[in-house]
């Protein structure tokens, strides 16, 4: 009885020969039960060999391309951006992974590279991740262990809400309606630690929403979600008998956090940052709003603007109008395409690994 | 041998209870309040955000023109107007979605939860689709468009259109689909399919006759879920059509506007009027998708498997 679908298979194809040997009442009412048998065009030819109706097969068939389909998809992703991105990656006069140009107005000279996307890319990511992991943790904690039980469902729903929120109008608010509430708070930080790299000028500089600083903060809220829903749900796991274990030996509520919940969780919890890293890379338009273009190169510090690759692509796609200029958007949608997938697939890992299984 | 013993009527343990010292209560105080302050960081954006749109969106969706009208013939500057071409377009797109993504997404479902075999007789093929449904999750939307943009644009020569924006809006609700599908198969008990097997019903009569209606109500929700949850996406309608102030019914050709792609053009647009459109767009496109969640949580109750 390991596997419930096989035995019930077996007894769903209706063994003929079997059922004969058995004391059963005539066939008759078995026919009245299963009206679906089809009048078998095919009568079996051997009674002992389970019978697979045509229905079975093509519905099994079905599901299983399905399947495949999936597989195939993922794969056709990666394969067709690859065949896009070739040819300007071929008349590329720059180098794609060290160069931190990205020229591409005209075809015959295409110098881009995809060094600065990354560095954007990454640092604000990072920034948002480091912004949203201790309160997504904050989050997870208070919903599953500090709440009552009778309100904690409502307030995980708020918490749900923000993921429902367009990109598009979190892009809007941060740049229209949060950057200028946190300018002081930008201004402070850059005349008391611009000594700092991450905190230096920059080329936007913090008197202008439109850097790294205000794109982070609003990326931390759409990330805040995501990590809280996985770890939450982790959290939720955690042993009774463990809980209870630590209340028993005179634990205050923060030590059996710490002795139980934290312990069980870690994993669950880690993946989850990574799922949200996974999303803060791919953030498009919420970005593309925020951020503005710079003439000089990107420095490292919270208050330059610039460009993600995924920005750099929906700010310029659309007024592309020759295969190369797009082949080289591809291409660095490619290198996104790759950089989730690893972050993704890491994550999975570690959440298929590490988290026990209640 | 007079060392070390206690007097007979001392206690051999120490007292089990005692109070806890003040460094506990102070640091568990301290992470309760963290932990409280940190759920209520988290409810300002939320209520920030939605209070700003509702403040700035109101006047304009209040205006039974916003529902009825375009901007057709609208100049920037110019007050007025409406957005149902981009209501329409918002709804078509997605709608044309969730209608290739829907069955897809069910049956590879179907086929993870009912062919794919569990716990350590797993197919292959099936730990290869989870990973995979998995990693598709966690496609950046601009990714999914560029993958159409290669295909349908490039390769096959076809022109931008709302379909083309569909079918990268397929992409990123189909995995979405597949999951709360298969949470939702996962949870029908299997001594029904046993009941129904054992009544030589086959295997996907039993599927399609008990297991489905079974989980249909949780199935249904996860499905208007992940549609209200791509109708706001922009990425793809940036990529893959270009914007119309008209409206346009042919999902094949032509431009066409939808909300967020509304959105963005609006932003170049600097005056008051501008401002109202955008904001109004922003009030629209949340009022749409809280219908679609209270459909969700409607047709979740709607359809319950009756329990005595």
């Amino acid at each position: 009885m390991s596997d419930p679908i096989a035995t019930g298979s077996s007894a769903a194809t209706g063994d003929p020969g079997r059922r004969a040997g058995l004391p059963a009442p005539s066939p008759a009412p078995e026919a009245g039960i299963s009206p679906s048998t089809p009048p078998s065009t095919e009568p079996p030819p051997d009674t002992r060999r389970t019978v697979v109706q045509r229905g079975d097969r093509l519905f099994s068939g079905l599901a299983t391309g399905s399947g495949a389909f999936v597989v195939v998809l993922i794969g056709a992703i990666g394969l067709f951006l690859l065949l896009q991105a070739i040819p300007a990656l071929i008349h590329d006069h720059a180098n794609f992974l060290t160069s931190r140009e990205f020229a591409t107005d005209d075809p015959n000279n295409l110098r881009f590279g995809i060094f600065e996307l990354l560095e954007v890319t990454v640092e604000v990511s990072v920034y948002a991740l480091v912004l949203a992991m201790p309160v997504g943790l904050g989050i997870a904690l208070f919903l599953t262990q500090y709440a009552p039980a009778r309100v904690a469902r409502p307030l995980a729903y708020l918490v749900d809400l923000l993921a429902a929120v367009p990109s598009i109008i979190f892009g809007l608010w941060g740049i229209l309606v949060l950057a200028p509430v946190i300018r002081p708070v930008a201004q402070w930080l850059n005349a008391h630690f611009g000594w700092i790299w991450l905190f230096g000028h920059g080329n936007v500089g913090p008197d202008l929403g439109s850097n790294l600083f205000t794109a982070g903060i609003v990326l931390a809220a759409m990330l805040l979600p995501i990590i809280t829903a996985i770890t939450r749900e982790v959290f939720s796991r955690t042993p009774t008998a463990q809980i209870e274990g630590a209340l028993a030996l005179g634990a205050t509520k923060w030590e059996v956090i710490q002795t139980t919940v934290l312990p069980f969780g870690r994993a669950g919890y880690v993946s989850a940052s990574m799922l949200g890293l996974g999303r803060a890379l791919g953030e498009t338009i919420a970005l593309t709003v925020i951020l503005s273009a710079s003439n000089q190169a990107f420095g490292g510090s919270l208050f330059d603007g610039g460009a993600t690759f995924a920005s750099k692509i929906a700010l310029s796609f659309a007024e592309l109008n020759n295969a190369l200029s797009a082949g080289a958007y591809i291409a660095a949608g490619l290198v996104l395409f790759l950089l989730t997938f690893a972050v993704n697939a890491l994550a999975r890992w570690i959440v298929n690994r590490g988290v026990p299984q209640a | 041998m007079s060392i070390a013993t206690p007097p007979v009527d001392a206690s051999a343990v120490k007292p089990a209870f005692r109070s806890i010292s003040p460094a506990r209560k102070i640091r568990n105080g301290i992470a309760t309040v963290l932990v409280v302050v940190s759920f209520l960081i988290a409810m300002v954006p939320l209520i920030w955000v939605i209070a700003t749109v509702l403040i700035r969106g109101l006047a304009p969706v209040l205006n039974p023109n916003w529902w009825l009208q375009s901007l057709n013939g609208l100049l920037a500057r110019q007050q007025g107007g409406g957005v149902y071409h981009a209501i329409y377009g918002t709804l078509a797109q997605s709608l044309v979605a969730a209608v290739i993504a829907t069955p897809v997404g069910i049956m590879v479902a179907i086929y993870l939860v009912e062919y794919g075999g569990r716990g350590k007789a797993t197919t292959r093929l099936s730990k290869a689709t989870t990973f995979m449904v998995d990693i598709l999750t966690g496609v950046p939307s601009i990714v999914a468009a560029l993958f159409i943009y290669a295909v349908w644009i490039s390769i096959l020569g076809l022109p931008r259109s709302a379909f083309a924006v569909s079918l990268a809006l397929v992409l990123l609700m189909m995995p979405v689909v597949v999951r709360s599908t298969e949470e939702m198969l996962k949870i029908v008990p299997d001594d029904l399919r046993e009941a129904s097997y054992a009544l030589g019903v086959p295997k996907w009569r039993t599927i399609v006759k008990i297991v489905i209606p079974t989980a249909l109500s949780g199935m249904l929700t996860g499905i208007v879920l992940a549609l209200a949850r791509i109708m706001g996406e922009t990425a793809p309608v940036l990529i893959l059509v270009a914007y119309a102030p008209y409206i346009n019914f042919n999902l094949f050709s032509g431009n066409m506007a939808s909300l967020p792609l509304l959105m963005t053009v609006e932003r170049s647009n600097p005056t008051a009027a501008g401002s109202d459109r955008i904001w109004g767009s922003a009030l629209t496109l949340i009022l749409i998708i809280t219908i679609f969640q209270l459909i969700a949580a409607a047709l979740s109750k709607l359809t319950a498997p009756k329990t005595k």
